[in-house]
């Protein structure tokens, strides 16, 4: 490929992706339209930022077509836009709108309990919209400077967000703590990056799982494993997993509920994608080195010390393989044979059985111990908790346990039932989507509630259901919903999760998840303990919170879904599994 | 697939729900008419359940009492729901739930009845009530393991608010001990569920047991089924998941499918681990010692109708889901642990009549008879007598079915109609402590009456209702174990003891030793009406048994006889291999071969005449057998089953 080739490769190839990168682009020019009409206080009248960021949201999840592939099965195959640096296919999509969706229920939020006034405004949704892109970008991420880039585009506005409190000593404590957690877990995570890159000799996702799979990081094995560990440092900051979920309570605790609801939602609907994108990137190499154009050559012209076995494997390969050559075979899906795979095998003729990959274990068990431990930390931890925002950030935590618990099944089943793969990857998407309800309308009414009587502690709940009855059992279909129990919609993305592990045989992990959900038991019916049996405290008003008002709807749209959806949720899973479908080649 | 039954059933299960919905629409302050469209609900769900059971009435859903359709399901229904996972809405009734479903209706209606003495936050305890009613109605419908499922935990929210808000100064506590034991029994089941779903394929299946498991309605169409779906042959992987409890039963019974090993290597079987979640799920609800602690609290704890509720309906939905799901799907399992069932049986009796010996708190004494009583069902259930020794004999353990069956219809009435006794009294003099008691026989004497008849009744008095299962459960023990026969007849002497002291606290002697002796006023003419009720119910069926087996057993015995056809193709085998008995990993091909031809042979005369005998020297006790009898009699040829399954679609 000469220099002419490649120009000419770039254009067609940037002019092809910016078709499938609209949402981005309309929030990115959002940011951009706030920033300018803030200059100007007639503008900034006429056309409010909030106005701005929720129209843009609104077109940006318009424009990211979810519906495309729920109509007739998976139409959009799986594509590389911008040489290689992201991915999109049904997952990006199904994410994009999933994240754009859920910004767009915070922006209502906020504007509806007031959190960004007229001064800060552009300020609060410029960061926000940042934030999304960020995160739109985590979710179709295929490169791992896109990997460490997105990560950090969703997280520096994150940080200023949790401080938006400016007078608020709290807040700007949490920020810092939160910045710093941050820093430190991208720090680490970037030495990981380093390490893959330096012996696979390239960035790119499935180039890596492709020539760890021909046996070229035989000989750093525990190099490997230490770049996989450090790597999940970084996602395991960004899901408030246990060890790292330190900034969690803590940040929740001095931030405001909406943001919270934010942060648990969309952040970490991102977080799990990425999650995803990355275990089964590393688990799944393609059939064939993908050649990613101009990017790629040159790096690889610099590779040749790597591995004289496997370099000489590339040109072969090379020769036959057009650009963009994504071939993903379906019966690829199995192991290198740890170090001697210095032979030009063709992956597809080894034998099918030839045992688990290495990684995909390894990645598997991790996760699954990861989930394990920080579900159970996290359902433990919130026992003792007395303010509603320090609870429902163990309960975030806990969550985050539960979505990781998917993950972990799918990978276990990526090479013999991709079948099964595929729906245990879906019961995430479900339990992501279902969550946005569940978690932003209980931190929906943890605001509307702080408006109210200024408090977030949990006894200043008391009673509330003689004041408002309604809102009281909103909250208690979200409590009752984050539970699990039937017949609200958490019960479905927990029977999903749990299906997906039974089918993966996982049932140690089972056993770990149906005891955390006995465990959670005890804090949220705390909640409604105190709000529905102990009596009205003398100090405090009565609240009234009508339900015929905006906030009032806000909050029985939220809750709607979780007493509804029982009725019929086919067609979600099934929407969830097209959007797997993609991933697993199934 | 045509659904005569669709929209019925669905009405009637969930009138109380959409009745509830109405109550929302009402003023808050207007109590009465609240109480009252609740009680006229209820009534009409009662009422329909009466119709529904009264033959010779034909249109419309009904519980047929014919020969060729009583023991088999009836007013089936099924309708695709959630695709995905197989999910069907799909409900039915057969001679084991029908009669649950009528005392479910009943009771709760008396229970509403029962609800004026609720004060506080009528309307919020109407509608929970109404919502609970649909959820236990739903259980005992739900064919599908999920809907099932759904049904059943349902329950658990209304139930948690009902205890919490309306019950006694430890009211908290006995609402999350009540609502924490039920979800562990939840989740376990929920496990189990998923376990036997992740390991049922329905293709192994003939086409018989294809119409059995009511996957297809008539054998007919078992060739267009099988080609709708990827065959057995050409894709192994794609198995044809299925949530059908019956379809599951079939499983269970004529294939291998839930004999693998699961967690290890050899390990115990996948039906071993789901038939021990089950049944852990399910005692947790009956409830039996050691996890029946929750019970005294909620029973104590809980307001008046919520208690008969508990005590009549909600316990029952535990010795139910033994009968219906653990045992028919997990045959294997259940028929290595009927040691294990029948000594969780008779230890809850032996516990929980001590217990109930120790208490002086009155509802604490009927909590833990209730303990005490249900042992007997789980103890009726697990007599697992048919074995090769005796030739295959399953009449005792169908004895003993039908008497745990009984007995929980009749402990539906007894111990309902203690608690509403106890609520009685509790409501004039606001004490329940059985030491402070005495002489309200003089007081009233009415009520005495009346509480002598359930007392007696609950204690099993020849002549009530409480007798019948409890005599037909201990003399089919003998055959499965003698010590077991012998400490479970011990409990009887037990029973009285307490049952006995307990009245001679209350009623008899010569004054009223507690607070608030002016109180004591006859009965409202309210709490006749539900008082009334009972006495005829316990009266009738102690006397008159023949009226409720006429439903029960034809129904009851099918599932016995299907198990003791299973097996009978297990034991041989099992002689066969004689090492490690019953074999893990046989053949699929050969018992399903096996399973085709699973009918009951016809057993000679000469034997039958002899066991008939040999039951009649038991005395007063054919009525059952008599069912039984006929039954064998008709049992049908395959072709003959076909049939029934066929017309069973369309009645």
């Amino acid at each position: 490929m000469n220099y002419e080739q490649l120009v000419q490769f770039v254009i067609g190839d940037t002019g092809e992706s910016l078709g499938k990168f609209v949402p981005e682009l309309i929030l990115c020019g959002s940011i951009l339209l706030m920033l300018l009409l803030r200059l100007f206080d007639f503008t900034r009248r006429l056309l409010p930022s909030w106005f701005i960021a929720l129209v843009g949201v609104t077109a940006a999840f318009v424009y990211s077509a979810p519906w495309v592939f729920l109509a007739d099965g998976g139409q959009i195959s799986r594509s590389e836009i911008f040489t290689g640096m992201l991915v999109y296919d049904t997952f990006t999509v199904y994410f994009r709108a999933l994240l754009t969706f859920a910004t767009a229920l915070f922006i209502i939020l906020t504007r509806l309990t007031g959190l960004a006034n007229r001064e800060n405004d552009s300020d609060f949704y410029t960061l926000v919209l940042g934030a999304t892109v960020g995160m739109c970008l985590m979710a179709s991420a295929n490169h791992f400077l896109i990997v460490f880039l997105s990560i950090e585009m969703a997280s520096i506005p994150s940080y200023a967000l949790v401080g938006i409190l400016k007078s608020n000593r709290k807040s700007s404590e949490a920020s810092m703590k939160y910045a710093v957690y941050g820093a430190g877990a991208a720090g680490i995570m970037l030495y990981g990056i380093s390490l893959l890159a330096g012996i696979s000799g390239s960035a790119h996702l499935p180039t890596i799982a492709w020539r760890l799979s021909q046996g070229i990081g035989a000989d750093y094995q525990l190099v490997l494993v230490l770049a996989a560990l450090m790597l999940l440092v970084g996602m395991a900051f960004k899901l408030s997993a246990v060890p790292f979920h330190f900034w969690c309570p803590d940040a929740f605790e001095g931030a405001s509920a909406e943001v919270n609801g934010f942060l648990s939602v969309v952040s970490k609907a991102a977080a799990l994608a990425l999650l995803v994108r990355l275990a089964v990137g590393f688990s799944l190499p393609p059939a064939a080195e993908p050649v990613m154009g101009a990017n790629e050559v040159v790096m690889a012209s610099g590779d040749q010390r790597a591995n004289p076995a496997a370099a000489g494997l590339m040109i072969a390969k090379q020769q036959n393989a057009p650009i963009f050559a994504t071939a993903w075979a379906e019966d690829s899906r199995q192991g290198h044979d740890p170090p001697s795979v210095a032979e030009v095998v063709p992956v597809a003729d080894a034998p099918a059985d030839a045992g688990a990959t290495p990684t995909r274990t390894f990645l598997a068990y991790v996760i699954a111990i990861m989930a394990a431990v920080t579900c159970t930390f996290g359902n433990l931890a919130a026992y003792g908790q007395t303010n509603i925002k320090r609870l429902l950030a163990y309960s975030t935590i806990a969550h985050a346990g539960y979505m990781m618990m998917p993950i972990a099944a799918g990978l276990l089943m990526l090479e013999n039932n991709p079948l099964g793969a595929t729906e245990a990857f879906a019961a995430l998407l479900l339990y992501a989507f279902l969550y946005v309800f569940m978690n932003l309308g209980a931190f929906a009414i943890v605001a509307f509630v702080r408006n109210a009587i200024g408090s977030e502690e949990i006894v200043d709940y008391a009673g509330l259901v003689r004041s408002s009855p309604g809102l009281v059992f909103c909250f208690a279909a979200i409590l009752f919903s984050l539970i699990g129990l039937p017949p609200l919609a958490g019960f479905l993305a927990k029977l999903v999760i749990f299906s997906g592990l039974v089918n993966a045989g996982m049932f140690w992990l089972l056993f770990i998840a149906g005891a955390n959900t006995v465990i959670s038991l005890f804090y949220y019916l705390n909640v409604l303990r105190v709000m529905i049996f102990d009596p009205e405290p003398e100090t405090r008003e009565p609240i009234h919170f009508p339900m015929i008002s905006l906030r009032g709807i806000y909050v029985a749209v939220l809750t709607a879904p979780m007493v509804l959806l029982i009725i019929q949720w086919n067609g979600l899973y099934e929407w969830a599994i097209a959007a797997c479908k993609n991933l697993a080649g199934a | 697939m045509d659904n005569p039954s669709l929209w019925p059933l669905t009405i009637l299960v969930f009138l109380p729900a959409i009745g509830s919905l109405v109550l929302l629409l009402l003023p808050r302050e207007n109590t009465e008419i609240i109480k009252r469209v609740s009680l006229l609900i209820t009534v009409i769900v009662f009422g329909a359940t009466v119709v529904m059971a009264l033959p010779g009435i034909s249109g419309g859903p009904h519980f047929s009492l014919s020969a060729d359709a009583v023991s088999q399901m009836q007013n089936v229904f099924q309708v695709n729901w959630i695709p995905v996972f197989d999910i069907q809405y799909y409900m039915g009734m057969d001679g084991i739930s029908f009669p649950l479903f009528v005392l479910t209706a009943f009771i709760s209606m008396l229970a509403m009845g029962a609800s004026w003495s609720i004060k506080k936050h009528v309307k919020a305890y109407c509608v929970l009530f109404l919502i609970l009613e649909t959820g236990m109605l739903g259980v005992f419908l739900a064919l599908d393991f999920f809907l099932f499922f759904v049904f059943w935990e349902v329950m658990l929210l209304p139930m948690y608010f009902l205890i919490g808000v309306w019950g006694g100064p430890r009211r908290e506590y006995a609402a999350i001990k009540f609502f924490l034991y039920t979800m562990l029994g939840g989740v376990l089941m929920l496990i189990a569920i998923l376990m036997l779903y992740f390991n049922s394929d329905l293709r192994e299946l003939s086409d018989d047991q294809l119409v059995a498991g009511h996957v297809i309605a008539d054998a007919g169409q078992a060739e267009a089924w099988r080609a709708g779906v990827p065959s057995l042959e050409k894709n192994p992987d794609a198995q044809q998941h299925t949530f059908n409890i019956l379809a599951l039963q079939q499983l269970g019974q004529h294939t291998k499918q839930f004999s693998g090993s699961v967690f290890t290597e050899g390990g115990k079987s996948i039906q071993w681990w789901a038939f021990v979640l089950l049944f852990i799920g399910f005692i947790i609800k009956v409830p039996s010692v050691p996890v029946h602690t929750w019970l005294p609290d909620a029973h104590v704890e809980a307001p008046t109708p919520i208690s008969m509720i508990l005590a009549g309906i909600l316990l029952k939905m535990g010795g139910y889901g033994i009968l219906r799901i653990c045992y028919p799907i997990c045959p294997e399992a259940a028929y290595d642990l009927a040691w294990v069932v029948c000594s969780v049986g008779v230890l809850s009796m032996v516990y929980g009549a001590f217990a109930a010996l120790a208490q002086n708190d009155f509802k604490r004494m009927v909590a833990y008879s209730s303990v005490s009583h249900m042992g007997y069902v789980v103890l009726g259930l697990g007599v697992w007598s048919a074995v090769e020794a005796n030739g295959f004999n399953a009449d005792y353990w169908k004895m003993g079915v039908n008497g745990a069956m009984f007995q929980m219809i009749a402990h539906g009435i007894s111990s309902a109609g203690m608690f509403f006794l106890v609520g009685v009294i509790y409501d004039r003099v606001h004490h329940r402590d059985l030491n402070k008691f005495g002489g309200l026989f003089a007081k009233m004497p009415v009520y005495g009456g009346i509480a002598m008849v359930i007392f007696f009744a609950g204690l099993g008095l020849p002549g009530l209702c409480g007798f019948i299962g409890e005599v037909l459960v201990v003399l089919s023990t003998w055959n499965f174990s003698i010590i077991l026969a012998v400490l479970s007849a011990f409990v009887v002497i037990l029973t009285a003891a307490y049952i006995l002291w307990a009245i001679q606290r209350v009623y008899l002697g010569p004054e009223y030793k507690g607070p608030h002796p002016e109180a004591l006023t006859p009965l409202t003419s309210r709490e006749w009406s539900i008082a009334v009720p009972l006495c005829i119910f316990a009266i009738v069926l102690g006397v008159y048994p023949q009226a409720l087996f006429n439903y029960m057993s034809p129904s009851i015995n099918h599932t016995v006889d299907e198990l003791v056809d299973w097996q009978k193709h297990q034991q041989p085998s099992a002689i066969a291999e004689s090492v490690d008995p019953p074999d893990h990993d046989g053949n699929v091909e050969t018992v399903t071969s096996q399973g085709k031809d699973t009918l009951p042979e016809k057993r000679s005369l000469k034997e039958d005449n002899e066991e008939s005998l040999q039951l009649e020297s038991f005395g007063a006790l054919p009525a059952p057998l008599q069912a039984t009898e006929a039954v064998r009699e008709r049992a049908p040829p395959p072709e003959e089953t076909t049939v029934v399954g066929d017309q069973t679609e369309r009645g």
